[in-house]
C-alpha cells in the first residue's frame, strides 16, 4: 500500500463521511448549532468539501478570524510599501500579500510601478535572498499565526548566527487563544462549539484552548483539515453539547498534541515577545500579537528603519470585520460580489485564497 | 500561507532534509524537529517541519472511522 494513501485519501472516503453526516444528524437538536471554524484552512476545505449544504439546518458554520492575510492592518501594507519605497529595501513576501489593499495601494500595485518585491516560500528563502545581495536591505513581511511564527524567529535566528545583518523582518505574528477568546467573551457573537485549527496546535498543543473551554463553557475540538477530519471533529463537538459539557478534545492526534511542539515553542519565546495588537477589521486585542525581542532589535525592520506600523480601525462598506467574527456570512456584505471579486478585491476577506469571502464566491455561498 | 502539507522524508542533511511536496523535491528545514529518519513522513509549513506523524495515531483515528461507517452500514439494513 502506498503509505500517502494512508495520510490523505484514507481521510477523504465518501462512505465514511456519509456515516458521519448521518451521526451528526443524529446528534442534532431542534435549532441550528452555531459552530465557528477559526482557522482559513478549515474555511477553504469546508467549502471545497460542499460540507456547509450537507450540514444545513443542522449545523452553521461560521468562519472565524484564522486568515492571516485578511487580519493583516492596512497599515501594515502602508508600512511594508514605505521599507521598499522611500526606504529603498528589497522586499520579500509570501505570495497572498501582494494583492492585500492598504490605505491607498497594495504591494501588487506598487510593483508595477517599479516597487522591488520577491516571492518566497520560507522565511529562510529570504535570509538565503540578503546573503546573496549584500548591497542591498532586504525586508521580509513575517505575517502569520503560531505555525509561521516559529518560521520566521527560525530566519531571524539564522540570520543572527550567520551575520546576515543586511535582513530584517517587518513582523505582523497573532496568536489564535487570544482571538478565541475576544470572540466568546463577544455576546454578538455567540459561538457553541470552536473547532480549532490543525497546525496552530501542533506548535501550541491542543492544552492552549483549555482557558477558552472552561472560561466561556465552549466546547473545542481541534481537527485536521481533511473532509473526515473535519466531519468528526464537528460530530465531537455535537456529542460534548449533547453531554452538556465544554472539554478540549483533539480528533488530530496523529500529528497535534496535548503540549505541542516544544522547541518551536522555546524559538517563539526567544525571537518574540507577547504584545497588543490590532486585527483589522475586529480591533486591538490584548496579548494577540508577538513583536521581536529586544534582542533582535537589529533584525526588526520597524526599529532598524524607524518605520512603525500604524492601526487604525477603517471605516468603509467593507464588513470584513463582522464577516471574520462570525457576525454575517459573505453574502450578507453589500460588496460581495459586485464591488469585492477575487480579480479586484475591495477587502482582505476576498484577497486570499484561504478568506471566508474568496472561498464563499469561489465554492458558492450556500 | 498557512498551508502545512504531510510530506515523507527522502533524504537527511545536516539540520534539513529533502522532501517531494507535489511532485518537486525541496529542502526544508528540520530546526524545529528532533532528528527524523528516513521514510518517517512530517508536517511541512513554510520549509519547516513542524511536527511527525504517528502512523499508530493515524491508524487508530482510521479505525475508529471504520467502526462509525460500519455501524451505519448496520443500521441501512
Amino acid at each position: 500500500m502506498n503509505r500517502n494513501i494512508k495520510y490523505i485519501d484514507d481521510f477523504r472516503d465518501p462512505a465514511t463521511a456519509k456515516a458521519l453526516v448521518e451521526r451528526i444528524r443524529r446528534d442534532a437538536g431542534d435549532a441550528p448549532v452555531r459552530l465557528m471554524e477559526v482557522c482559513g484552512t478549515h474555511t477553504v476545505a469546508i467549502a471545497r468539501g460542499g460540507i456547509r449544504p450537507l450540514l444545513a439546518g443542522v449545523v452553521t458554520m461560521l468562519s472565524g478570524p484564522g486568515c492571516p492575510v485578511c487580519v493583516t492592518p492596512d497599515g501594515y501594507i502602508d508600512a511594508a510599501i514605505a521599507l521598499g519605497g522611500e526606504r529603498g529595501a528589497l522586499l520579500a513576501s509570501f505570495g497572498d500579500m501582494l494583492r492585500v489593499p492598504g490605505t491607498s495601494s497594495s504591494l501588487e500595485k506598487e510593483k508595477g510601478k517599479g516597487l522591488e518585491v520577491r516571492v518566497v516560500y520560507s522565511p529562510l528563502d529570504a535570509v538565503t535572498l540578503a546573503a546573496a545581495t549584500p548591497d542591498r536591505e532586504v525586508v521580509f513581511l513575517g505575517v502569520g499565526f503560531e505555525t509561521t511564527a516559529p518560521a520566521i524567529g527560525g530566519a531571524i535566528k539564522t540570520a543572527s548566527v550567520q551575520g546576515v545583518n543586511n535582513f530584517s523582518t517587518l513582523s505582523s505574528v497573532r496568536t489564535i487563544p487570544e482571538a478565541m477568546g475576544a470572540l466568546a467573551a463577544d455576546p454578538e457573537v455567540r459561538i457553541e462549539g470552536f473547532l480549532c485549527p490543525a497546525h496552530v496546535s501542533v506548535v501550541i498543543g491542543t492544552d492552549a484552548y483549555l482557558a477558552v473551554a472552561q472560561r466561556y463553557g465552549i466546547p473545542c475540538v481541534v481537527a485536521g483539515f481533511e473532509p473526515l477530519d473535519i466531519l468528526m471533529g464537528i460530530s465531537m463537538l455535537l456529542r460534548q453539547k449533547k453531554e452538556g459539557v465544554a472539554r478540549v478534545e483533539n480528533e488530530y492526534s496523529r500529528v497535534a498534541t496535548s503540549a505541542g511542539n516544544r522547541k518551536a515553542q522555546e524559538l517563539i519565546r526567544d525571537v518574540f515577545v507577547p504584545c497588543d495588537t490590532g486585527w483589522r477589521g475586529i480591533g486591538v486585542i490584548p496579548g494577540s500579537g508577538l513583536r521581536i525581542a529586544d534582542r533582535y532589535a537589529s533584525f526588526d525592520a520597524e526599529k532598524k528603519f524607524n518605520t512603525p506600523v500604524v492601526f487604525s480601525q477603517e471605516k468603509s462598506a467593507c464588513r470584513c470585520g463582522e464577516v471574520l467574527k462570525g457576525k454575517i456570512l459573505p453574502v450578507d456584505c453589500p460588496l460581495f460580489g459586485k464591488a469585492c471579486v477575487p480579480e479586484e478585491p475591495y477587502g482582505p476577506c476576498m484577497v486570499s485564497s484561504e478568506g471566508s469571502c474568496a472561498a464563499s464566491y469561489k465554492y458558492g455561498a450556500s | 500561507m498557512c498551508l502545512g502539507v504531510p510530506a515523507k522524508i527522502l533524504e537527511t542533511r545536516d539540520g534539513a532534509a529533502v522532501v517531494e511536496l507535489g511532485g518537486v523535491r525541496r529542502e526544508i528545514s528540520m530546526m524545529l524537529i528532533d532528528d527524523a529518519s528516513v521514510g518517517e513522513w512530517v508536517i511541512v509549513h513554510a520549509g519547516f517541519a513542524i511536527e511527525r506523524l504517528s502512523e499508530e495515531e493515524a491508524e487508530q483515528t482510521l479505525s475508529l472511522f471504520r467502526e462509525i461507517a460500519g455501524a451505519d452500514e448496520s443500521r441501512d439494513s
